[in-house]
């Protein structure tokens, strides 16, 4: 086996004297997804803002293809151009064709033509239904729509991973399953994933490997079926009878 | 593919057909209510206007019929004298149209930039931002008047080689001193207000803290602050005329020199209608420019 796209060691993350994240180690293999879950406020989403650098880490190491992006002379922007994240609230510029949204990043991070990024950004677009909306400005877009752009945005720059941080909690059922569908398509495709979601069913069709996160540790990890079906931490329990109860499985 | 919109055609609704393409006669309950309403709007009309001609041509009869009117029309309106000077006004207002050319144009550069640097993090501008709210807190907080007579009279007294005594620079850079403070809080205010996580989503795309600026955070705070930055234009226009205390031959200066000359206060009224012709199509074409851009963010749904 090559190595690892990500490998996270002994990370610890603490707002003030709260701590957020304590002894998070796990790496992610090629082509591989690895899902958190868990309640909210077990810190999932600092996690994968950690991992993109968004946030600060206390301690403990990000190692993104052999890389350590959190040594000292580490180049931020540099490791984000590795990075894909795509947000819960979807973020996309306000004031952008939807086109633009897409192109921005090539252009100016990549120095790829404007020719060439439009017709990449068309390709991306066709390939996920949505190319009549390229000349449209985000509001004019459904929700769902909205998340499947900033998701064909953050991909647009070819990153090495892809972080999606709890992407359908901003969406009505409906508006889920397209969303949803876009990743699975990234999955078969080999991009190499790490996601944070409340959607259980999806992280079992998904992902290789979940991890369950309880106040800041991962409590339990192991494949799908095991965790999802068989888990063995009585929180771990608790937490899937609740999710069960609210009929999220 | 059909084109309609909303209402299902015949064929596909299960329930009795109901014919949307016939001709549609409303009925007797909703001429009944058409033509109340048609009732009471020329009535609400009615009343509107002869209220408005009551109320407004009683003041104008007691302002025309009152004692002192005679003379106030003599000194005020004094029409033909005021045409006769009216070319000297406009000559001078040409001073404060380009004035206000300039003065914008060093105004928008150099909010900008103290805006930049009130914002940035960066810990080699920390002298700098230390110096620029100073600067801001300084200058607008005193009168425009005060600091155009500082500049205007106070750096000719330095008798420094090379400074300019001229009134019309001098009078500019005090305009533009103290409307840069203003600006540049407008704009920061701009800045301040696109949320951090525009901010993340440019960065996580790989953008420089410069570049996530110049094509993310700018161009939504410019659109932001426009209405509010037109309004200061209206001001910085009619503010020039305040050089004219440094002696600067603008619109206010020719018309006191005209109306020292005759004792007859019509020239001021006639420099006012000029300024007014400027500055009220300018203040309708910001309102119009400020509902566009609550309509827009109000169009704007989720996040």
């Amino acid at each position: 086996m090559s190595q690892p796209v990500l490998e996270v060691k002994q990370l610890r993350k603490s707002y003030g004297s709260e701590v957020v994240l304590e002894d998070i180690s796990f790496s992610v293999p090629v082509h591989t997804a690895t899902v958190f879950i868990g309640s909210s406020g077990s810190g999932k989403s600092t996690l994968l803002r950690c991992i993109n650098l968004l946030d600060q880490i206390d301690d403990g190491s990000i190692v993104l293809d052999g890389e350590d992006i959190t040594a000292v002379d580490a180049d931020v922007d540099k490791v984000r151009r590795k990075l894909g994240i795509v947000f819960q609230s979807f973020n996309l510029f306000p004031h952008m064709k939807v086109i633009d949204n897409i192109t921005l990043a090539p252009m100016k991070v990549q120095g790829i033509s404007k020719e060439i990024a439009r017709e990449n950004a068309y390709k991306l677009l066709d390939r996920f239904g949505l190319h009549d909306k390229a000349e449209n400005y985000p509001d004019r877009l459904s929700g769902g729509q909205q998340q499947r752009v900033a998701i064909i945005r953050s991909i647009a720059v070819a990153p090495r991973l892809l972080l999606l941080d709890e992407i359908t909690s901003a969406l009505d059922p409906v508006l889920v399953n397209e969303v949803l569908s876009t990743v699975r398509d990234l999955k078969i495709e080999g991009m190499t994933m790490v996601l944070a979601t409340h959607e259980m069913g999806f992280a079992k069709q998904v992902a290789d490997e979940v991890c369950f996160l309880h106040h800041g540790k991962i409590l339990e990890w192991g494949t799908p079926a095991q965790i999802l079906e068989a888990p063995q931490q009585p929180e771990t329990k608790e937490f899937l009878k609740r999710v069960h109860e609210a009929g999220r499985l | 593919m059909s084109n309609e919109i909303g209402r299902p055609s015949e064929s596909d609704s299960g329930a009795a057909p109901y014919n949307f393409g016939g001709v549609w006669v409303p009925s007797e309950l909703e001429i009944a209510r058409r033509a109340a309403r048609r009732t009471r709007n020329t009535r609400n009309s009615i009343i509107a206007i002869f209220s408005s001609i009551v109320v407004i041509g009683g003041l104008a009869l007691i302002a025309v019929t009152s004692p002192g009117w005679k003379s106030l029309s003599d000194t005020f309106f004094a029409w033909a004298y005021g045409v006769e000077v009216l070319p000297k006004i406009i000559l001078g207002f040409g001073t404060n149209v380009t004035l206000t050319l300039i003065a914008s144009t060093c105004v928008a550069i150099l909010g900008l930039s103290i805006a930049l640097i009130r914002t940035s993090r960066s810990p080699a501008l920390a002298p700098f931002r230390i110096l620029a709210t100073l600067y801001v807190d300084i200058f607008r907080g005193i009168p425009m008047l005060l600091v155009i007579l500082l500049v205007g009279f106070g750096i000719p007294a330095l008798r420094i080689q090379g400074l300019t005594n001229n009134v019309l620079v001098l009078g500019t850079i005090a305009v533009i001193i103290t409307y840069t403070a203003y600006v540049a809080e407008v704009i920061r205010s701009g800045i301040l207000t696109i949320h951090p996580s525009q901010r993340a989503a440019a960065r996580s795309l790989g953008l420089s803290h410069f570049q996530s600026l110049r094509y993310v955070v700018l161009p939504q705070a410019f659109r932001r602050v426009t209405p509010p930055l037109l309004n200061d234009l209206v001001a910085l226009i009619k503010d020039t005329g305040l050089v004219s205390i440094l002696g600067v031959t603008d619109a206010v200066r020719a018309a006191q020199i005209a109306s020292s000359r005759s004792f007859n206060y019509t020239p001021y009224v006639m420099a006012a209608i000029i300024f007014l012709l400027v500055t009220i199509p300018l203040t309708r074409f910001t309102d119009r420019t400020l509902r566009r851009s609550i309509e827009r963010q109000n169009a704007t749904g989720v996040a």
